[in-house]
């Protein structure tokens, strides 16, 4: 049987198994659409929000960024991980003693105000659509590179799947779907990651692999890393801040830290379960879930990093004649996710540190068009310089998310195994998508419609209207997907941003300090929204022209766009509590409602 | 609130401090601050502060939330909160 139509069988049996799930587990009540009736066991809501959390970027793009970043790939790692102990910790347990269905709901209760509560559906909506694009892009990226079907269909098929079960079953089907999406994720991202582990050091526990030494005998992994990177003129690979300055990194770690605990979405899944302390502990299940995932990433990125060396550069490190270059090289330069230019004419593909093509480093085609060895013409090769002390230039572009879609090709591992990645990131794309969509369509039918503008409606209504929502948002989604803001990575970390400057810090705030009223929140959100926004504009030009150079001596304290969601949070606290100092104390009943979330029982 | 309750909560915070006190030790000081003075040490093939930076700090985090959740539902039986 060949690749393509075992893929095909792989990723239509995981479909077959989303639906099965999606029917058995239809939502009738509002309770079951919001938050599954509240009946989800700790450890099913620890699967359920594992899957739900880790992204496309988590399953594709993130072991490949921690490869060409090494040292600062930690601060993904640290960031992603780390907000689970603040959610742990300072938000979950009492937003599910406050025990109804959603974070503006929540938003607007503590802060009697109807206009916090449209002021955090806007930030959710902005969060979630910003981090759905990247999923429905993640979708269409694992079809077409692996079924070789256009990104637009693979990305209307991940629609049609979201909506079956999404619109049916809501919270209650997307759980129990999340729960056997992980089971595929988790699959199918630690087998190649053991097989590649193994070949490479014989230890068959990624984690400790990546400490281990060489099975051909020539020492540690990491220490070949770093000299291997050194003699290739690139920084070594644990150093730190090669890349970033010791205060970005900082920044962007507590950013990714503060946004996963802030995300909607995340935080609405511990709405699932049925007690507080069920709450506590379910997130210490997530993390564990996470953890499985997130140890291996470092181990495939170190790994993967090897592998690609040592193909390209040979064994001798002088290059491989182009002839004899593995399929799959051939395979993903056909997809334009690897190119080649024959800076010093031997005819040997040659990889050292550099950019091997002009302008941004990214390869521009020149059509199909075929070279004097059957590469693919480009039109803007790099002037061919070697960097630092390279033996010589760097004549390829490798896109990072190769590193995990390519690593069982490159480490000639069977086929069903690449099969199972391509199954593996369709789930971690969908799982986390749906998701999203949940939040998105929950705040605009029981926060807008119930809670707002259309207060008389009934409970059947309201589902009704839900169920639309959520039809509603898989097509904006899809349509973001088709016409992306900038990649998939990028996306998501900007979500991120916002979620750190906006909803955090007043519902944090909403629980720790009886003294923030209305007007605090209501300013602090806007403004953490609107600087973090406008910072990310500014530099990166969504949608516009950038203002300034997107360079450190720009940045504000040395702070790129990525980490500006904390002085957007800092900046958020600060007006917060300026606000509510000068203005009036929050109404005794209010006080009371803090003081009843705070304690698991209330007398 | 009464006493107990805001004994409850005074034992909360105390917990909670001391947890988030050891999240940013391990993340953002062994990790990323003192990570050159923890680089100088090595186990097995790993610097110590890179192995904080991408392993290490990880592990404890999952180690404080579960350990977090162990105390609270005692400090819940102590003071009489706990839920039925």
């Amino acid at each position: 049987m060949d690749l393509q139509t075992l893929t095909y069988i792989t990723i239509g049996l995981s479909f077959v198994l989303y639906i099965g799930i999606a029917i058995r587990s239809r939502a009738s009540t509002t309770g079951d659409f919001y938050v599954a009736g509240k009946h989800v066991h700790p450890v099913a809501n620890g699967m359920a929000t594992a899957a739900d959390w880790m992204s496309a970027a988590s399953f594709i793009s993130m072991a490949g960024l921690i490869s060409f970043l090494g040292y600062e790939g930690g601060m993904y790692l640290m960031g992603w991980t780390g907000g689970y102990v603040l959610l742990a910790m300072l938000l979950a347990p009492y937003l599910r003693k406050f025990g109804k269905f959603t974070v503006p709901e929540f938003i607007g209760d503590r802060y009697y105000s109807q206009l916090a509560r449209v002021v955090a559906v806007i930030c959710l909506i902005f969060i979630s659509f910003t981090y759905v694009a990247g999923q429905m892009r993640g979708v269409g990226i694992v079809f077409s590179r692996f079924l070789e079907v256009p990104v637009e269909t693979g990305l209307f098929i991940g629609m049609g799947i979201v909506f079956i079960y999404a619109v049916l079953g809501g919270m209650k089907g997307i759980t129990y779907t999340q729960v056997a999406q992980y089971c595929v994720l988790i699959f199918a991202y630690t087998v190649p990651a053991v097989f590649i582990a193994i070949n490479a050091t014989d230890n068959p526990l990624p984690q400790l692999a990546l400490g281990s030494e060489l099975s051909e005998g020539s020492g540690y992994l990491l220490d070949k890393l770093d000299k291997t990177l050194m003699d290739l003129g690139f920084g070594d690979y644990t150093s730190p801040f090669n890349d970033k300055s010791m205060i970005d990194v900082c920044a962007i770690t507590l950013a990714l830290m503060v946004g996963t605990a802030g995300l909607p979405h995340v935080i609405v899944r511990f709405f699932t379960v049925p007690r507080v302390r069920d709450a506590r502990i379910s997130a210490g299940w997530a993390l564990l879930f996470i953890t499985i995932l997130y140890t291996t990433a470092p181990a495939v990125g170190a790994l993967s990093r090897m592998n690609l060396i040592t193909t390209v550069n040979g064994t001798d490190g002088s290059g491989t004649s182009y002839a004899a270059i593995p399929g799959w090289f051939k395979t993903w330069e056909n997809s334009g996710l690897l190119a080649w230019f024959d800076h010093n004419g031997d005819g040997k593909v040659q990889y050292a540190a550099g950019n091997a093509f002009a302008g941004n480093g990214k390869p521009v085609f020149a059509g199909e068009q075929r070279g004097p060895h059957r590469e693919r013409v480009t039109s803007n090769p790099g002037d061919g310089k070697p960097v630092g002390n390279a033996p010589f230039a760097n004549e390829i572009y490798v896109d990072r998310d190769i590193m995990v879609l390519a690593n069982p090709e490159i480490a000639g591992l069977p086929d069903w195994v690449i099969a199972l990645i391509a199954a593996g990131g369709i789930a971690a794309a969908l799982s986390t998508a749906a998701g999203l969509l949940l939040v998105i369509s929950s705040s605009v039918s029981h926060d807008l419609l119930k809670g707002t503008f259309a207060k008389g409606i009934s409970d059947r209504t309201e589902l009704m209207a839900g169920r639309i929502a959520a039809g509603v948002a898989i097509s904006i989604a899809g349509y973001l997907g088709l016409h992306p803001p900038a990649f998939v990575a990028q996306v998501v970390a900007f979500a991120f941003g916002l979620a750190a400057s906006s909803l955090f810090p007043v519902i944090l705030m909403g629980i720790f300090n009886k003294r923030m009223n209305k007007w605090g929140a209501i300013s602090g959100m806007l403004t953490g929204l609107t600087f973090t926004l406008g910072y990310i504009i500014y530099f990166k030009g969504i949608f516009i022209e950038p203002f300034a150079a997107n360079i450190p001596e720009n940045w504000i304290l040395g702070i790129s766009p990525e980490g500006a969601g904390v002085i957007g949070m800092a900046l958020n606290f600060i007006v917060a509590t300026i606000g509510a100092r000068n203005t009036a104390p929050p109404p005794p009943h209010i006080q009371q409602l803090v003081d009843d979330i705070r304690v698991p029982r209330s007398s | 609130m009464d006493t107990s309750k805001d004994a409850y909560w005074r034992a909360n915070i105390r917990l909670v401090t001391g947890c988030l006190i050891v999240w940013f030790g391990v993340s953002f000081g062994c990790g990323i601050l003192l990570v050159d003075f923890f680089n100088q040490f090595q186990i097995g093939g790993y610097k110590l502060g890179f192995w904080f930076a991408q392993q290490g700090s990880i592990f404890t985090f999952l180690f404080l939330i579960f350990f977090y959740a162990i105390r609270m539902n005692t400090l819940d039986r102590k003071y009489g909160v706990r839920e039925d």
